[in-house]
């Protein structure tokens, strides 16, 4: 069954600027779908029209089967994490938990069991009668989570809970909290700006860019298949590489070079290839890349360069010998992608 | 960086070290700077040492021989004088009546402001309501014009509204200016927009977030405004003087001025009284901001922004 | 950043209620009359009034007190002003720079803030008294024949003597704070920068107070203009003579005991649009400070 459906919400603010400009999104039982976008694309405010933060101005929230449009957020049978936690810092981390069930009229002995509940799943039952300000960055992200889990809500809305952690921190949480949204088995939407969480985390992927969705699919479909180049240089990293050329009689032109493309297209288009996904094979034929630097990461090594006026960059491993000066590549046609210039929409 | 170090170990450690030639300047600006702060605290507490000296030597020897610098004795005599004398023109007033008075004024204004101004913020920063700028307009104006300016009006409204001679006429006009107001709304505008939606989710409303929430986290702030406005309060002086024409009303600071008038006839003023009394004066409020001057600082200087 | 998020039909002005309706009627009330009474000429013995129009401003602006009171204030504010926030500026540094004993010179300077102005008054007149006053003898060894309430300018000079003295310690918190907020970092790139501890003084910690300066300024212009009342009430005693006053005081004695209320209120007025040309300037300081962070 589908938990959330949102269709075609549209958020105006008075001054006539839209930060969301009609989209339409359902998340279905148990699943983690993650917005991703750069800031100030919307994803956020999307995330606050279904939390009910933020007025919607045109379409439909709706939850459970239900309109939700004009619920107050306690109504909406929603809990979110926000990105600065918003604990109450004049509260033990007990009460913290308990707000809202005791907002709710929640027996006191029930709010007992769940917040001891929550606290061992989440493993801060030691720290429930400390004050935020006595916990550190990830527990405090421990207490915010656990506020969500023990109002089981319909569904989990997280705003870029990660974005104040560490590096190493943030990559153990993600783990965490996907862990613990396969054991809750609740729907939950994940905002965030960073490709690597909504990639590692998600059932599914919506991009959003300008406030419109440019795709929504599973990480492995927008990776391998991304429906506007606006995708492609956003998901992956480093990003797609994307180049001009000329298509005709099934021949892709760039600059001097050609290579036979299985398409029906012809005119200018957009050549886009990973830079993962390009061989050097050492043969005299192939793209041209002129080699500016190198960066060594361990594991492979990243190949800077140009191709006429256009900046690329390739992965190569860090076991192979780095080439020098200048080098061919060469693609399999399924890892070539190829978009229209104008619209960016994949051909 | 290593200019850095040596220069922050210098710092440390150069007044113990012997003075090596690069330590000299330094050390020379250190005492300079001692100089300078003692001269300062000269300054700024001479006066009142004086005060309090003399205060303890009976009128006659000051009378004789100006103010002094030594114990001279009387000290009990005086500020029991001072605090139980039944004074004024009606002999009704004492001294500890005067600080009851004050304290009454000094604490009425200081609560009185933290709630009116209080509520006044929260409804400024957290709603939305058609007449919120115009609000925020007319309470701003208030910061234009200081009660100096425009005394005698409200010296009129206030007796046509017959509350002279009466607490409530004292204080509720003091509270009229929008300081706090401004104070509060500073700082509800800081406290991060999340809170309030963590506890709209969590069901809480208007009034609970008020309540559970936003008068907690306070806590400190309004600390630190009850202390300024105690002292702001305590210290009133003009206002008091016009409301008060019954002795039994009167402040320790407005009580000064009838010292000062009695003072100009006398053969031999009671110097040592009246400077008890600036003494008695001063010290509630002294040993406030001394007691809280981490908070009354923060206040003070938290207003500016 | 917008915040309003709840949305009432009444609670807002509820809430609002208290601080309105006391504005109403303790402020607004008041200024109007105020305003309303610069314009006619009240016969204090029939209780009558007559529409005069601006001739209370023209009489207050031609009379020679009114221009002698003026120009006093002027020197006054100016004086008490520029020498608090120099010597406030001084301490402050110094107690910024040393390392032993900062917060017994911090207690010991603020303190003075919470005495009232009248008690700085009454403890003024002691110390410049004619028979008792140290200070008086002090100048005479100088051969300066002191004679406050006595002389126009010697009773001037002791009023600026307290209310400095007085502001003082207001300065010299909101310097060393000011100074407290300079990173440490910036000082330590100075420091690496410029040997000079002078120029280093005068190149980036002066420029970095600047803000503050300003800030304090604008509120010791204010507190010289109406808050030294009743320190000046005291020097006074109620016995015009030949001592000087300020505008401030001025409309209080023409209002109360010259029983001018038409005169008063104009010189009332005059002083409103001194305050809202000194708010006005404030609030454009805090708005090109806004726009520099």
């Amino acid at each position: 069954m589908t938990t959330l459906r949102i269709r075609n919400a549209i958020k105006q603010y008075p001054n006539g600027a839209q930060a969301v400009k009609g989209v339409s999104v359902d998340v279905e039982d148990g699943e983690l779908v993650v917005f991703v976008g750069p800031s100030g694309c919307g994803k956020s405010t999307l995330l606050r029209m279904v939390a009910g933060l933020e007025e919607v101005t045109d379409g439909e929230i709706e939850l459970n089967g239900r309109v939700v449009n004009n619920l107050e957020p306690a109504d909406r049978n929603i809990a979110m994490v926000f990105q600065n936690y918003a604990l109450y810092p004049h509260m033990s981390v007990r009460k913290n938990l308990a707000y809202g069930l005791k907002n709710r009229g929640t027996p006191s002995d029930e709010i007992d069991r769940k917040v001891e509940e929550a606290g061992a799943l989440l493993q801060i039952s030691e720290f429930l009668d400390r004050k935020p300000s006595q916990l550190s960055g990830g527990q405090r992200q421990r207490v915010a989570m656990g506020r969500a889990i023990v109002r089981n809500p319909a569904i989990f809305l997280f705003d870029e809970p990660l974005s104040n952690l560490d590096a190493k921190l943030r990559n153990q949480m993600r783990l965490e909290i996907k862990k613990l949204q396969r054991r809750l088995d609740t729907a939950a939407i994940y905002v965030t700006h960073d490709q690597v969480e909504a990639m590692t985390l998600a059932d599914r992927i919506v991009v959003l860019n300008n406030g419109m969705v440019e795709q929504i699919g599973t990480p492995t479909e927008v990776y391998s298949r991304p429906a506007t180049t606006f995708v492609a240089s956003f998901i992956g990293a480093p990003p797609m590489n994307l180049i001009p050329g000329e298509l005709s009689k099934g021949q892709l032109h760039i600059g001097a070079h050609s290579m036979p493309m299985n398409s029906a297209h012809a005119g200018p288009v957009t050549f886009g290839f990973r830079p993962e996904r390009a061989h050097m094979n050492g043969a005299a034929s192939g793209l041209a890349v002129e080699i500016g630097v190198i960066e060594e990461l361990g594991a492979h090594r990243l190949i800077h360069g140009r191709v006429g006026d256009h900046e690329v960059t390739v992965a190569q491993d860090a076991e192979l010998p780095p080439p020098d000066g200048r080098m061919m590549l060469a693609f399999n046609e399924q890892d070539t992608h190829l978009f229209d210039p104008d619209t960016g929409a994949r051909v | 960086m290593a200019v850095t170090e040596i220069d922050s170990s210098a710092e440390t450690s150069g007044t113990t070290k012997a003075a090596s030639a690069d330590n000299r300047p330094r050390r020379k600006t250190k005492i300079f700077d001692h100089v300078v702060l003692w001269l300062g605290v000269l300054l700024m507490m001479g006066p009142i040492i004086v005060a309090f000296t003399t205060s303890t030597f009976d009128h006659v020897t000051i009378h004789r021989e100006g103010m002094q610098f030594g114990w001279g004795g009387e000290f009990v005599e005086t500020y029991k004088n001072v605090l139980y004398q039944e004074g004024g023109f009606t002999g009704e007033v004492t001294g500890l009546l005067m600080t009851q008075n004050s304290l009454i004024l000094g604490l009425g204004f200081a609560i009185g402001k933290i709630v009116v101004s209080m509520l006044a913020a929260y409804a400024i920063v957290y709603f939305r309501f058609p007449l919120a700028t115009f609000s925020f307009w007319v309470i701003f104006t208030t910061l234009l014009l200081p009660l100096e300016v425009r005394i005698l009006p409200s010296y009129e409204v206030v007796q046509q509204l017959g509350m002279l001679n009466t607490y409530s006429g004292l204080i509720i006009p003091l509270i009229a200016s929008a300081t706090g107001t401004f104070f509060f709304r500073q700082f509800f505008k800081s406290v991060p927009n999340e809170l309030m939606e963590a506890a709209r989710i969590d069901g809480a409303g208007p009034v609970q977030f008020f309540w559970d929430i936003l008068v907690p986290l306070s806590k400190t702030m309004m600390a630190a405004i009850f202390i300024i406005m105690f002292v702001v309060g305590w210290n009133q002086y003009l206002w008091p003087t016009l409301m008060t024409t019954e002795e039994g009303y009167f402040t320790l600071v407005r009580g000064i001025r009838n010292i000062m008038q009695q003072m100009i006839g006398a053969d031999i003023p009671e110097y040592n009284e009246a400077l008890a009394m600036a003494m008695l004066a001063m010290l509630p409020p002294a040993l406030v901001i001394i007691i809280f001057q981490r908070m009354f600082i923060k206040g003070l200087v938290e207003q500016e922004k | 950043m917008e915040k309003a998020q709840f949305t009432s039909p009444w609670l807002p002005y509820l809430l609002l209620a208290p601080q309105m309706i006391i504005i109403a009627i303790f402020f607004l009330w008041p200024a109007a009359e105020a305003i309303r009474a610069s314009f006619f000429l009240e016969d204090p013995f029939f209780g009558t009034a007559t529409f005069v129009g601006l001739q209370n401003y023209s009489d207050a602006f031609a009379a020679s007190d009114y221009q002698r009171t003026a120009w006093f204030t002027f020197v006054f504010v100016v004086l008490v002003s520029l020498i608090s926030l120099g010597i406030g500026m001084m301490l402050a540094v110094s107690a910024d720079r040393v390392l032993r004993g900062k917060g017994s010179y911090k207690t010991l300077l603020m303190w003075v803030y919470a005495i009232a102005p009248p008690v700085a008054g009454l403890i003024g007149v002691m110390l410049f008294d004619q028979h008792i006053g140290p200070l008086v003898e002090f100048v005479a060894y100088f051969g300066w024949d002191l004679q406050v309430g006595v002389d126009y300018w010697d009773t001037g000079f002791a009023m600026i003597v307290v209310a400095t003295w007085k502001q003082v310690p207001y300065c010299f918190i909101f310097f060393l704070s000011g100074l407290q907020s300079i990173p440490t970092s910036v000082k330590e790139a100075s420091a690496i920068d410029c040997r000079s501890e002078t120029r280093r003084f005068w190149t980036i910690t002066f420029p970095l107070l600047a803000p503050t300066t300003f800030f304090l300024l604008i509120l010791n212009i204010t507190y010289a203009m109406f808050e030294t009342f009743g320190m000046i009430d005291q020097i006074v005693k109620d016995q015009p003579g030949n001592s000087p006053v300020t505008l401030v005081y001025k409309v209080f004695r023409d209002g109360f005991r010259g029983n001018d209320i038409g005169g008063s209120s104009a010189q009332s007025v005059i002083l409103m649009i001194l305050v809202l040309a000194l708010t006005v300037a404030q609030f454009r300081l805090i708005e090109r400070r806004i726009h520099y962070t």
